[in-house]
């Protein structure tokens, strides 16, 4: 773990690039270019629009403004989530060339996958500032809870994202169940929907690690109040969990990827 | 005076296997296992395992220049590899002190979608610098690169040329300490590929230590002063560049095939100087080539052929003792006819193969061909390039007008 953050240290400016290259090809050779990082976002609150109004139209109630504010909070976080997954997962078999040729940490490629997304997640922010103020939500001192919250979601990221693409560069299988996984997982976690619509079932959702923080962001902002503490442990738990365990299972299998890739 | 120690292989063995890492289910999770929970390695081969690496040792001292010879299998790249820190021996050790870099394959980092611009930082920082350190040395890479027109377009749309001579330009770039060259020096045209070693030595005279790896003999001789020779990833002889480099071609050369079927053979083809130098011949200088021609059957009307061709097998000379006014020569069973020819080597610096026949011009008959059956250098004082050396002197440089 300390070694980990040495090297990440040391190969920063690596980091820095490798990031800016993923987030560069990402949107060259489009017209549209970097509107792509705004317009994105824009698209997927729609679409948590329309499953809004549509269960609303079912269910016979309407829609309120604070819910299109949540549908926003939860999907761009989420969005987040699922692209640094599925990019990362593939970050060392994407750079087999990299990873037979020259030396380095190899920690950096999964990293730069998961700060590009971060990068698409920042862009996307303004979506939200901009969703947030025109449903008048307003401000509490509980806003303070965001940045620890998206903390969290970052460390877990990045925890899977070594783990996975580890994973990945053994067995290619890996990329297929995540893709399943990552298909699906929108139907198990809160973000179209809310926790409390499952009663007592809905704990089992939150066992689901990004969940809490997902409640917890639209807890924190929405309704202005902390956070469930509990629950938010348990998602702390898992980020240093991960932190701890991604950085260690990488670091011991690094010496095996040139050659098994 | 020999320096301290900068790179240390110690008793290397690696392993490798052929075919698919895992084949089934059966292998794969006692191996995962295995592989997670201990760091040892079996020391035995299992099916179709190999050694890569037998028993590698030597040693490189700082400033020195240390070349890697070997036939395509030999183990070069995969010592390389190890020594970049890519891949672990499975035994044994291996120390390299100071800022490695390893030129291995110009351009592995470079993203087809960036621009030059964009791609001398992306593969700069990859090589280890930063981005600082490249800003400072930007405009040095493009001008060596010689691609100022260039450095805003997509690297997609670059000749493969113009793509090596970025990467290179980006490697050269790094000065570490301990540097690592594999074949890189064949890229681009000729004139670059003089630009690459002209700055090779720079490095070196920079007090940098270098490993090289090439097929390009002649590089090899004049850069490095001490080499080894490997086969089979065993470390068959160290020495001088030199004589490793002889070695080699000795093991390199098609052997006398099987003389017996023959009704008359090359049995002996030697080349030499008044010196005794059998290698490296300054050009203008004047050689001795002897061919020995040994008869199974009576065999009449014989003529023996001398060819010279460069390193692209184009052929630059060739002539022969009936072409020269000999006149043929009859052999019977046993008897061995030597034929004795002086040259004079107009040649230009590079690499040259000398091969012989034995023809009977009246029946256009070939008794034995031996293509490619010596290998020489030429060296120059003068900077001539081309095909021949006109031995050229400038007479006067003087204005006449203006």
């Amino acid at each position: 773990m300390l070694k980990f953050l040495r090297d990440l240290r040391k190969y920063r400016d690596l980091l820095f690039m490798l990031t800016w290259r993923d987030i560069r090809i990402k949107y060259k050779q489009s017209i549209m270019g970097f509107m792509w990082a705004l317009l994105m976002p824009m698209l997927i609150v729609a679409a948590g629009l329309i499953v809004k109004l549509g269960l609303a139209g079912v269910s016979g109630r309407g829609v309120q403004m604070s819910q299109l504010a949540t549908v926003t909070l939860k999907a761009l976080p989420w969005a987040f989530f699922v692209g640094a997954i599925r990019f990362a997962t593939n970050s060392l078999t994407s750079n087999v060339n990299l990873v037979t040729k020259v030396a380095f940490p190899r920690a950096v490629f999964p990293l730069a996958a998961t700060l590009s997304a971060l990068f698409d997640f920042a862009i996307a922010s303004v979506v939200v500032i901009v969703v947030l103020t025109i449903a008048r939500v307003g401000f509490s001192v509980h806003l303070l809870w965001v940045p620890l919250l998206l903390a969290l979601l970052f460390v877990q990221t990045a925890g899977f994202a070594l783990l996975l693409s580890a994973a990945n560069l053994f067995f290619r299988d890996v990329k297929y169940i995540v893709e399943v996984i990552m298909t699906f997982a929108i139907f198990f976690t809160p973000v179209f929907y809310e926790v409390e619509l499952f009663g007592k079932w809905g704990q089992l959702l939150m066992l689901n690690p990004v969940a809490p923080i997902l409640e917890g962001l639209n807890a924190a902002v929405v309704h202005h109040h902390a956070p469930d503490l509990k629950w938010t442990l348990y998602a702390a738990a898992w980020g240093l969990g991960l932190m701890t365990i991604g950085p260690m299972i990488f670091h011991r299998l690094e010496p095996q990827f040139a050659e098994s890739i | 005076m020999p320096g301290e120690v900068v790179v240390e292989a110690n008793h290397l063995w690696k392993k490798f296997k052929r075919g698919e890492i895992f084949s089934s289910l059966r292998d794969l999770i006692p191996a995962l296992v295995k592989r997670t929970v201990t760091r040892e390695q079996a020391e035995k081969l299992q099916v179709r395992e190999f050694w890569a690496l037998k028993d590698v040792c030597f040693q490189v001292r700082r400033g020195e220049a240390f070349g890697i010879i070997g036939h395509n299998g030999a183990g070069k790249s995969t010592l390389l590899k190890h020594l970049s820190g890519i891949i672990q021996p499975t035994r044994g050790s291996l120390s390299v002190k100071g800022r490695l870099s390893a030129l291995i394959e110009v351009g592995a980092g470079f993203h087809p979608d960036l621009t030059g611009r964009e791609n001398i930082y992306l593969y700069g920082t990859i090589l280890g610098m930063d981005r600082e350190e490249i800003r400072r040395k930007f405009d040095a890479i493009v001008a060596f690169s010689e691609l100022e027109d260039f450095i805003d377009t997509p690297v997609k749309r670059y000749s493969s040329g113009m793509f090596a001579r970025l990467g290179f330009s980006v490697s050269a770039h790094v000065e570490p300490e301990v540097l690592i060259i594999d074949e890189v020096l064949s890229v681009g045209d000729y004139l670059f590929q003089r630009k690459g070693l002209e700055k090779m030595r720079q490095v070196m005279a920079g007090g940098a230590t270098v490993l090289f790896v090439s097929h390009n003999l002649r590089a090899m001789t004049d850069l490095c002063q001490r080499a080894i020779l490997m086969d089979h990833g065993q470390v068959l002889i160290e020495g001088t560049t030199a004589e490793v480099v002889r070695r080699y071609m000795d093991r390199s050369k098609e052997g006398p095939a099987d003389t017996s079927a023959k009704e008359a053979y090359i049995s002996r083809i030697k080349l030499y100087d008044d010196k005794g130098n059998d290698l490296q011949f300054e050009a203008g200088q004047e050689v001795t080539v002897e061919i020995d021609v040994t008869a199974n059957q009576p065999c009449q009307r014989l003529a023996v052929v001398i060819e010279c061709a460069d390193d692209e097998q184009y052929d630059v000379f060739n002539t022969s003792t009936q072409r020269l006014g000999e006149t043929p020569f009859n052999l019977e069973p046993g008897q061995t006819e030597r034929v004795t020819f002086r040259l004079t080597l107009h040649l230009v610096p590079g690499t040259f193969h000398l091969g012989c026949y034995v023809y009977r011009y009246d029946i256009q008959k070939d008794y034995d061909t031996r293509t490619r059956a010596v290998t020489f250098y030429v060296t120059s004082r003068t900077d001539v390039r081309g095909a021949a050396h006109l031995e050229p002197r400038v007479l006067s440089q003087t204005r006449v007008a203006g």
